[in-house]
């Protein structure tokens, strides 16, 4: 790092177009496995789900992510066949009604947040679903000793199912689930209830052991590392409605509003008037500084701006070199300094007040502490534009939320 | 002291009359305690486990049906059988048919509500999760009922608890016929009056040891059958 700093972190979007090594790619998508069509679902009077159309494709794992309450598991429940909706159909397979049911039945297993699990031995209930379906005895402790090994509950096989730690139960939840060898698998937030070394342990399972199948997965979750880093394809639900649905990628490059925006980590800082539209290139003016930024959004209406911290790129405030492929060069001064572990984030004065963030090493490199001058360069890209007052965008994730980013590494001046 | 022991001594003996009673309220209990099973258990566990609007009468109705006095269901089985009744073609009064129905009415309610109890205590997620896991819907009902073996083992303790010892609809309804109808609390009763305490006493040893018996077989008849049902 010699003149400039950013920070490329382990986030959404960095894995979603390239096979984890060792892990084989998933299958060609076919006709849908799970076609949901006008699902609608009601308590109590109350609508708590819609979804117009969603679809599980053969081998794919589609992540459902979105906040606590926003109807994920409902969905799920539907998708699974375990509850009626009140309106609309869930289609397996190109069947629908109680064929499908009966199959769907057969053809998937599920883990739950929660798991329920009966009052026996672990190796009861890892071969229930074996024994549901008439499975020889020989064969169902054959198959429970090969998947408890791979996820390493050997040594509790015997054991009764109350001895076990959570991280342990949730193997065994796993196990349970995927000895049957399911065609689809659903996940209900299998590692919500679970403590940090737990979860990375038992997502690097999922992650090991589920995409290597050619199973179909749907996973809840409300973390949305979670689901970039595991998701061929993303649909975020927010209070009951599908927001976007897409590769990581597409929510990572093209977020469909604020929300989505946030949910892939973007700050939202950045308030505007759109002075100047060309196709998708705006041109936005933010309390008196001109930025290029992309959006559909009409001349005179005013914006937020989202961005990401780690694709602002800051260089000392006499760096004056100019690239083409950056739109945005800006002149601020760092007026907050906060470091967490390797990384540091800026918050940067306004107009426009910026938030941005580096490694370590750079901030200490190029000096960045409070009241030094920075020039700040920000490609239009990356820089996406939404009308301030979308009534139908009234809310955005928590900043709690926002992925922490994991890794880091220096880029090189654009 | 003395009729204790001749009491213990006519059950050791394999006294003809007294070994007769006993064998005879076996089967009628036993038979009534079957019919109860059959008709309170997945009426207590289906609308345990499920939700209706009328579900609470339903339940309001079953618990009720602990209160019920014997002796008022011996007194309707009697009208229903008697010879002007509904059901008097059947001729089955004073015999040990109309004896195991009353029982078996005594014993339903029992049966019901103490499963009923159980059920409604395991949530929603163990079906969910039998479901999930491919079991059919018999199945998941199946391991639901897992869940609350020992209730439903009590419950039927309970059952059998309440017609073994019952003797007011019995009477009625069987006219405590010597060899036919007479059971070991008709006989209890019967003997005490005639001042044969000897015998009334061993009857009610033998209903006691019967008691304890009998749940203790239901005891180990509960864990074997649980097993058998999903081996582990």
């Amino acid at each position: 790092m010699s003149d400039g700093a950013s920070a490329m972190t382990d986030q959404p979007g960095t894995v979603a177009d390239g096979a984890v090594p060792g892990i084989d790619p998933p299958a060609t998508p076919g006709p849908p496995l799970i076609s949901a069509r006008r699902l609608r679902k009601d308590y109590g009077g109350e609508t708590v789900l819609d979804v117009d159309e969603l679809d599980l494709l053969p081998g794919e794992l589609l992540a459902v992510l979105g906040p606590n309450g926003s109807g994920k598991s409902t969905l799920l429940r539907l998708l699974a066949m375990l509850e009626k909706p009140t309106a609309g159909e869930v289609a397996f397979a190109g069947e629908s009604g109680s064929r499908a049911e009966n199959r769907i039945r057969a053809a998937s297993s599920a883990v739950f947040q929660k798991p329920h699990f009966w009052r026996e031995s672990v190796r009861f209930n890892v071969g229930l679903g074996l024994k549901l379906r008439g499975i020889e005895r020989l064969e169902i402790d054959a198959r429970v000793n090969e998947i408890c090994e791979g996820l390493g509950i050997t040594p509790v096989l015997d054991s009764p199912i109350t001895s076990l730690s959570g991280g342990q139960a949730q193997r065994v939840a796993l196990a349970r689930a995927l000895v049957v060898d399911p065609e689809v698998l659903f996940l209900d937030e299998p590692t919500a209830n679970l403590d940090s070394e737990a979860r990375i342990d038992l997502r690097t399972d999922l992650e090991n052991i589920v995409r290597r199948r050619t199973t179909s997965v749907l996973l809840i979750t409300h973390d949305r590392n979670e689901a970039f880093h595991l998701a061929d394809r993303i649909a975020v639900l927010r209070r009951g409605r599908l927001v976007q649905v897409g590769s990581p990628a597409d929510l990572y490059e093209d977020p469909a509003d604020p929300y989505v925006a946030r949910m892939t980590g973007a700050e939202l800082t950045i308030r505007g008037i759109v002075t100047a539209a060309d196709g998708r290139k705006l041109t936005v003016d933010a309390g008196g500084v001109s930025l290029v930024a992309v959006g559909r959004v009409a001349v005179g209406t005013s914006v937020k701006v989202a961005y990401r911290p780690e694709d602002l790129v800051l260089a000392p405030a006499h760096d004056s070199r100019e690239e083409s492929s950056v739109r945005n060069v800006l002149r601020s001064t760092i007026h907050e300094r906060r470091d967490m572990g390797g990384l540091v984030r800026l918050r940067l004065a306004g107009p426009p007040e910026l938030l941005a963030l580096v490694t370590r090493d750079a901030a200490d490199e190029l000096a960045l502490d409070p009241g030094t001058r920075v020039t700040v360069r920000v490609k239009a890209t990356a820089l996406h534009a939404y009308p301030a007052s979308d009534p139908a965008n009234p809310a955005t994730p928590s900043r709690s939320d926002t992925p922490t980013p994991t890794t880091t590494r220096e880029r090189e001046p654009e | 002291m003395d009729p204790l022991f001749q009491a213990l001594e006519l059950i050791a003996s394999g006294d003809l009359y007294v070994w007769n009673v006993i064998i005879r309220s076996l089967q009628i209990s036993g038979l009534a305690l079957v019919l109860a099973l059959v008709l309170g258990l997945p009426i207590g566990v289906g609308v345990g486990f499920s939700h209706f609007r009328t579900r609470g009468s339903i339940v309001a109705v079953i618990n009720t049906g602990l209160a019920l006095p014997p002796v008022v269901v011996g007194l309707a089985v009697y009208l229903l059988f008697s010879r002007s009744g509904p059901l008097g073609s059947f001729d089955a009064l004073y015999t040990p048919a109309a004896m195991i129905i009353a029982q078996a009415v005594i014993a339903g309610p029992y049966i019901a509500a103490v499963s009923l109890a159980a059920a409604e205590t395991v949530p929603t997620d163990v079906r969910l999760q039998a479901r999930a896991l491919g079991a059919s819907s018999l199945q998941a009902t199946l391991l639901q009922l897992r869940e609350i073996r020992s209730s439903v083992i009590a419950a039927i303790a309970a059952g059998f608890g309440a017609i073994i010892s019952e003797v007011g609809a019995v009477m009625i309804v069987g006219g405590n016929i010597l060899g036919e109808t007479r059971v070991m609390t008709t006989a209890i009763v019967t003997e005490t009056r005639r001042g044969n305490f000897d015998v009334a006493i061993a009857m009610g040893v033998v209903l006691m040891g019967v008691a304890l018996y009998v749940n203790i077989l239901l005891l180990l008849l509960g864990r074997r059958g649980a097993r058998r049902l999903f081996p582990a």
